[in-house]
């Protein structure tokens, strides 16, 4: 053992330079560790995105889809229904969609990208229930829309939330487009998104 | 010791022959696998789904991954390969009940995600080239490497229209797409171990030059 | 930083430990090749617990075969994860051999390192039994058929050698003890669950203690090395061996080179063979577990070879049948190597200074465990097996007839003062 004559910053940079690579080592062997928690391709295909057909709607008749384990209801809307939006306005909390809770292009009156059909996610944006639908209005309600019977939150019947109700937003309209004038896809932006 | 170790190295069998080898013996073939060839592995894609997935289902491989592997676009996979209503993401399943398959055939055809993991790509070439006319059995065709085989020769019509050579190669495209589906990451896999191994090497640099520096006090 | 450090070790002494086991850990400094694979088991041994606690997230033992296909094929970089994982074992049989034949070399299990080994010997056991309840953990053809004779093997195991047992009721125990292994009257889910258990939780935390145990032992009474002499013998004025040198940082900078070298062939094998031609992930293996299919030729994995090719090459009634014997034979083989420092009566340690005849028979028990170890992984023949009974009875015959009496018979270099060589 001698240590006569050691060359100090040799050492000092070596030792940085190893240990800087090993570093970066060690952070590139940690990206398929972190990647594999990422949803499988399993998981992505039981997400996949779901397709309906809205030819078989009757006006006024909504149907229920499964979108990554969560209730998609497409409405198909009557007159009076789009009618009684503007009648409601001053009633809601955010009427003009300003917050996000929608894809760009149903950032309007409707909420939809044809304003006939309703697209959207059937979760009350309080504390998670499934609000039931109202479409003639009842004792809770004047006008058609959702009421939530877990603590009476009220939308109307473009998912816009009431004033002075628990729930704090618009219910989310997911992504979704039209491959044809029938078909609506939930959850991917493939077709048209502009009626 | 290095004489120690060069003894040591010397006594290890020098070649070890494959565990579990196939049987076949001579009428085993060497396939024709190649998989960056695409277009031989999007024709052994169609071949498979035209003539094996009525029987043999391909349960470990999704469409979609296919689709991607095999540079083939998803609206065409779904339009002339996946013939169910199911989604791109599905696996490829197909309708047959397992238990009825048995009475037919005597065994149910198996799933061929991992044949050629389970037996060898050689062995698959050689069983599908190696059909042989025999009366004696049910359907009138023997094999050469799988003797008195359940499975009919599916094939036996296509095998007369085409001149050899191109049979041939027809079961080699099968052959390349079933040793795809048995490891789809493969090529995927040895892109990424060279970078792994010239990081390694990056990294031995400096490595080798810290142990030699601290070592000049010990020398 | 350092008032970071100062207020730990106020309250818990990390100075003090790393002091006694790193910078102040005086190793012999002529350690040569054969000294990395202690580092190498270590690095392994990250490798399994990280990729084994990543399998167990997606691994299902209630759809075994399937869920190891999800993860082959649908969870992202799950591929590598488990090649990781398959071939890890493979690697950590692989240097823990090399690491004991160290051992055997140089004498390093002589006293006062008689607990060192022995604590190694049971991380060895411990590891066998950690790799084949992992082997089956995958639940294709060749783990059903690999558990099914390693389960029976507790069957065959001959009690009627505790007094008062008769040969009837001996059959009737090791029956009863099957089924209780199994947890059902055939290999099943159940006996998958139970397994699964066991390779996670149970047998790593018994693996884990066993390697800290290990290296305190190790540390307590220093590293052996290649020339066998003990250099605490010869100290200078500071009470440092003056042929001893810092564990760290000399070899921790000699060893991440070993290191970095070992991973790259990890990875070559990884990336680029991680099946080994059906060595390291057997070919039946691709298939699920089939009760009605025995494979054509079952064979365990490489690692456990020899033990195996001694299993099959007995095959003498005395006494007791066969299968008992094979048993007996088995565990002997292995039992054996925990009395090796006390079988060992050669006064010199190591292979260096021994006499010819412990230098060739060595060099032939490396020779014969290579060559049982191929025999185990194939199909029998007469001839086969009578290589593994030649063999089986070297192996007994080294340990018990060479260790204890080749230094008589032999003439000895004389063993120098101080080590030998640089490094």
């Amino acid at each position: 053992m001698s240590q006569h004559g050691v060359n100090t910053s040799r050492r000092t940079f070596l030792i940085g330079a190893t240990t800087g690579v090993a570093v970066v080592g060690v952070g590139a062997a940690a990206v398929p560790f972190v990647q594999s928690w990422q949803p499988s391709a399993r998981a992505e295909n039981a997400g996949a995105p779901v397709k309906v057909d809205v030819s078989q709607l009757s006006p006024g008749e909504r149907v229920t889809a499964n979108w990554r384990g969560r209730p998609v209801w497409v409405l198909r809307r009557t007159d009076a229904m789009l009618n009684s939006l503007d009648q409601v306005r001053d009633q809601l909390r955010d009427p003009e969609s300003d917050e996000d809770q929608q894809p760009e292009y149903a950032r309007n009156q409707y909420r939809a990208i044809k304003s006939e059909y309703l697209v959207v996610i059937g979760i009350c944006t309080h504390l998670g229930c499934s609000p039931s639908y109202v479409p003639d209005g009842s004792s809770n309600l004047d006008y058609s829309g959702f009421f939530c019977p877990c603590h009476n939150s009220k939308f109307d019947i473009a998912g816009r939330v009431y004033q002075g109700v628990p729930a704090p937003t618009n219910l989310v309209v997911p992504p979704h487009s039209y491959l044809s004038d029938d078909v609506v896809i939930i959850g991917s932006e493939e077709g048209e998104t502009t009626a | 010791m290095r004489k120690l170790m060069i003894l040591l190295l010397t006594l290890l069998p020098v070649s070890l022959p494959a565990a579990g080898g196939g049987a076949g013996g001579e009428h085993m073939k060497e396939a024709p696998v190649n998989l960056q060839d695409q277009v031989s592995l999007q024709k052994g894609a169609q071949l498979f789904v035209n003539n094996c997935m009525g029987c043999h289902s391909m349960d470990y491989l999704r469409y979609s991954r296919m689709a991607e592997d095999l540079d083939i676009p998803e609206e065409l996979v779904q339009k002339h390969l996946n013939f169910g209503e199911g989604k791109v993401g599905s696996s490829m399943t197909n309708a047959v009940n397992k238990d009825e398959a048995e009475d037919w055939f005597g065994v149910a055809p198996p799933d061929l995600t991992l044949v050629t993991r389970r037996r060898s790509p050689d062995w698959v070439y050689s069983y599908l080239t190696g059909f042989y006319k025999d009366d004696s059995q049910a359907y009138g065709y023997n094999n050469h490497v799988f003797k008195n085989a359940a499975m009919p020769h599916v094939m036996a019509d296509m095998e007369q229209e085409l001149n050899e050579e191109q049979f041939n190669s027809a079961m080699g495209d099968i052959t390349n797409f079933l040793t795809y589906a048995g490891e789809p990451h493969r090529q995927e896999s040895e892109r990424l171990g060279v970078y792994v191994l010239v990081f390694l090497f990056i990294l031995l640099i400096p490595a080798w030059f810290l142990y030699k520096e601290y070592w000049k006090d010990v020398d | 930083m350092t008032r970071l450090i100062d207020w730990v070790d106020a309250r818990l002494p990390v100075v003090e430990a790393f002091r006694k086991h790193m910078s102040q850990y005086y190793a012999p400094r002529n350690f040569n090749f054969w000294y990395i694979f202690g580092v190498l088991a270590i690095v392994v041994l990250v490798n399994q617990l990280l990729t084994g606690v990543w399998l167990t997230m997606f691994y299902s033992p209630t759809d075994a075969f399937e869920s190891v296909q999800y993860i082959m094929r649908d969870v992202q970089f799950g591929w590598l994860i488990r090649y990781m994982h398959a071939v890890g074992a493979s690697a950590f049989f692989l240097v823990v051999y090399l690491h004991m034949f160290r051992g055997l070399l140089y004498g390093s299990y002589k006293p006062p390192r008689e607990l060192v080994w022995i604590f190694g010997m049971l991380i060895y056991v411990a590891l066998m039994a950690e790799g084949f309840l992992g082997y089956v953990l995958p639940w294709g053809n060749m783990s059903y058929w690999g558990a099914q004779v390693i389960i029976s093997l507790v069957g065959a195991v001959p009690y009627e050698l505790i007094p008062f047992i008769s040969a009837a009721e001996s059959k009737e125990i090791g029956e009863a003890l099957v089924t209780w292994v199994r947890g059902d009257y055939l290999l099943s889910e159940a006996t998958v669950n139970k397994f699964f258990a066991l390779h996670v939780v149970a047998i790593p935390i018994v693996l884990l203690a066993l390697v800290v145990l290990h290296i305190l032992a190790l540390h307590e009474v220093g590293s052996n090395n290649p020339d066998g002499v003990d250099i605490k013998k010869n100290k200078d004025e500071n009470g440092i061996p003056k042929d001893g040198i810092p564990f760290h940082p000399y070899y921790t900078v000699k060893d991440t080179v070993g290191v970095v070298i070992f991973l790259m062939l990890f990875a070559v094998v990884v990336f680029f063979f991680p099946d080994g031609g059906g060595y390291l992930i057997e070919k039946p293996n691709f298939g699920p577990a089939d009760p009605l299919a025995t494979p054509d030729h079952i064979a365990p994995v490489w690692y456990y070879g020899p033990y195996y090719a001694m299993l099959r090459a007995t095959t003498f009634d005395i006494f007791m049948s066969a299968k008992a014997w094979g048993v007996i034979i088995m565990g002997g083989a292995i039992l054996i190597l925990f009395l090796l420092p006390w079988l060992d009566r050669n006064p010199v340690k190591s292979i260096r200074y021994k006499g010819w005849l412990s230098k060739v028979a060595l060099m032939l028990l490396a020779a014969d465990f290579l060559m049982l170890g191929w025999l185990g992984t194939q199909p029998g023949s007469e001839l086969r097996k009578f290589m593994a009974q030649l063999g089986t009875f070297y192996y007994f015959g080294f340990f018990l007839v060479v260790l204890p009496f080749a230094h008589r018979f032999e003439k000895s270099k004389p063993v120098p003062e101080r080590v030998t060589g640089g490094h």
